[in-house]
């Protein structure tokens, strides 16, 4: 499959220099997009498709207003820079006020912007939320959105191709959080580096989009440069008749054309992973990198068991960092925050699991939980659904739509010492806030460890 | 964009695997619009005691006098990891790095050090260890990259050969204008263009 979409894509072959890559969406944020807008300004550049661009504000969005005079004041700057850009150059923006606003891989997806086949970029790591889809998706830097937005084309160089076969029934409780975090656990934080990933096998096909979005989204926690799911049924179900999914005859049109992208029968591919989804149990992560992760019945890890004098050393610090010593059953581990959000893990399907175990229960007592939906279509809906009314009424507090305190680049941040059970992506050092301690697991798993107070295995709630 | 011939200077050893773009520079300095003046955030976290950056943590390497003016740095697999941001090579890029040496690197950090005119060398294991050895025994002792000859030359004078795309290497000796590069094609993307518009219309 990637090698369909690559060669349906390439502008110009490389000559023992670089390829150069057609793209056909460019997701726009405010925190990456500024200095390629100003460098355009600079060279007296433009932008050759402004049509093909959709842009948002999510990173450092305030979750709690949607107020202007209460944004701080250098994420206004931010902000008011990429209205200022995105009028100047012509782009669709779908700006902090706006009905559609949202975490940019939320809303690309849930307008039907993303589509199979396609080739999607964004300032943004997490891009390769949208090659569930059967897109290619990737994150670029700054100079990159910038030579994207001059000239529609990126330079690419092929990457390898790695099958990850999920075969198997995951057991109730077991979701596709687990899945991606067991992979991540099994071949490392750059066991894909340099690699594509296509994610494939039974346990595949019976997610839901959202589940399958989770997976792709954390590819690049693999060290992948992207993920993809092939495009079937559910995919087709689930993008007809959304704003920007083709209509009439161009749907028929396009839809022979996705059904011609699954890898074909007996496709080679550079690397093979397999995982039994039906051995898989929860997934929480006890250091400072999503591949140090174990299952919700296992303990912290001693570092001295790893034979690895590297993996040794990382272990020693991210227990010194997360402050936990080895032996200690995962369960039973006291956490005070809970983040309930993230392009990970805040889309309506998480949101509607996470309340069916909230239901008539309580935050503990010392614990402050916030749930932020992926996006403002998304919050809608979960109000519509009274999803809202089951959290506020078990003290979570009920938020507007943002990146939020995955990266903490707002006022949800976590205080130094502060653990945080989350079902972001990311448990780096300090990504939540400085000194703040992140547990990553699925979105059942941090409601469950909202109600109890510390890390416990969500599947005694179902 | 600076170009990168050869370079020498201090090596600082950064012994921690998977430092992630976050450490380099955390989120807090991502505000900005601007390129410039990243280079005193960088490492923010290990590098200050206080959150606003006015007390230095006296055991960070980079605070140690014999590498406070290091320009070559060693660090181990999978450096560069995580966020996209291009925020982190501009930082070490703003606080004098020039050349990057490990055993692996991020995909997207990889990238954007090319675009900042950065050398990023990978070098085997057993090689980086090496320069991780000799660079802790005696600190503050020089290590140069020559991105022509592709060969890293260690304190000792020992001399290693370093792989490199043969694109990036190009963009890295004449400091190239990527954009003006491709607008070269600008007649193949044209012609692309209109293939697509008959062949996917829904695309355009």
């Amino acid at each position: 499959m990637y090698e369909k979409i690559w060669e349906a894509h390439l502008v110009r072959p490389s000559q023992g220099d670089t390829a150069i890559l057609y793209v056909d969406r460019h997701l726009v944020h405010e925190v990456t997009s500024p200095q390629a807008f100003a460098a355009l300004r600079e060279t007296g550049r433009s932008v050759a498709h402004p049509e093909k661009a959709f842009a948002t504000m999510d990173h450092n969005v305030s979750t709690r207003t949607k107020d202007w005079s209460l944004v701080e004041k250098t994420s206004r700057v931010q902000m008011e820079t990429l209205q200022k850009n995105c009028k100047q150059f012509g782009i669709k923006l779908y700006d902090f006020a706006d009905a559609h606003q949202g975490i940019v891989h939320a809303i690309g997806p849930e307008m039907g912007i993303t589509q199979p086949g396609m080739t999607i970029v964004c300032g943004d790591s997490h891009t390769s939320t949208h090659g569930a889809f059967g897109a290619l998706a990737f994150g670029i830097g700054t100079s990159e959105v910038e030579h994207v937005l001059a000239t529609q084309t990126l330079q690419q160089d092929k990457a390898r191709t790695m099958l990850i076969r999920i075969d198997g029934t995951l057991k109730p409780g077991v979701t596709s959080k687990d899945i991606i975090l067991a992979i991540i656990g099994k071949i490392g934080t750059a066991g894909a580096t340099g690699y594509v990933i296509e994610y494939a096998g039974s346990a595949i096909r019976k997610l839901s989009m959202e589940g399958r979005m989770t997976i792709c989204n954390m590819s690049i926690e693999a060290g992948g440069r992207a993920g993809m799911i092939a495009p079937d049924e559910t995919t087709f179900e689930y993008l007809q008749g959304r704003e920007y999914a083709p209509k009439d005859e161009l749907w028929d049109k396009a839809l022979a054309y996705w059904k011609t992208l699954p890898s074909d029968p007996g496709s080679r591919f550079d690397t093979v992973v397999e995982l039994d989804a039906s051995t898989l149990k929860p997934q929480v992560t006890w250091g400072t990198s999503p591949g140090q992760v174990v299952s919700v019945e296992d303990k912290v890890p001693d570092p001295e068991s790893f034979t690895n004098p590297v993996d040794r050393t990382a272990a020693r610090h991210a227990l010194q960092y997360m402050d936990l010593k080895p032996g200690t059953p995962m369960a039973g581990i006291k956490v005070n925050k809970i983040f309930l959000g993230s392009c990970t893990n805040a889309r309506i399907e998480d949101l509607r699991d996470a309340a069916r175990i909230v239901k008539g229960k309580k935050v503990h007592k010392d614990v402050q939980a916030i749930v932020v939906p992926a996006s403002e279509g998304v919050r809608r809906q979960a109000e519509k659904e009274g999803l809202d009314k089951i959290f506020k009424d078990a003290g979570f507090e009920w938020r507007f739509a943002g990146c939020s305190m995955c990266l903490g680049m707002n006022d949800d941040q976590l205080k130094p010492g502060e653990r945080c059970a989350s079902s972001s992506n990311r448990n780096f050092e300090g990504r939540q806030g400085p000194g703040g301690r992140t547990h990553l697991m699925s979105p059942i798993m941090v409601v469950a460890a909202a109600i109890e107070g510390k890390i416990t295995d969500a599947r005694k709630y179902l | 964009m600076q170009a990168f011939i050869r370079h020498t200077g201090i090596a600082a050893p950064l012994d921690r695997v998977n430092v992630d773009t976050d450490a380099i520079v955390p989120k807090q300095f991502l505000r900005k619009i601007e390129r410039s003046g990243f280079g005193k955030h960088l490492f923010h976290e290990w590098r200050y005691l206080d959150y606003e950056g006015t007390r230095e943590n006296p055991d960070f390497v980079l605070n140690k006098p014999a590498y406070r003016k290091a320009t070559v740095l060693l660090a181990r697999d999978n450096f560069g990891c995580g966020s996209s941001r291009e925020h982190a090579p501009w930082a070490l890029a703003d606080y004098g790095f020039r050349v990057i040496i490990a055993p692996t690197f991020a995909d997207i950090f990889y990238n954007n050090c090319v675009k900042n005119g950065i050398l990023l060398v990978a070098l085997k294991s057993d090689e980086v260890e090496s320069l991780f050895r000799q660079v802790i025994q005696k600190p503050g002792e020089q290590v140069s990259a020559d991105l022509e000859k592709q060969t890293v030359t260690d304190p000792a004078g020992k001399q290693y050969h370093f792989e490199i795309n043969p694109f990036a290497r190009t963009c890295l000796l004449k400091g190239l204008d990527h954009i003006g590069w491709t607008q070269q094609f600008a007649d193949k993307i044209r012609d692309f263009e209109q293939k697509l518009k008959q062949e996917k219309p829904w695309l355009t």
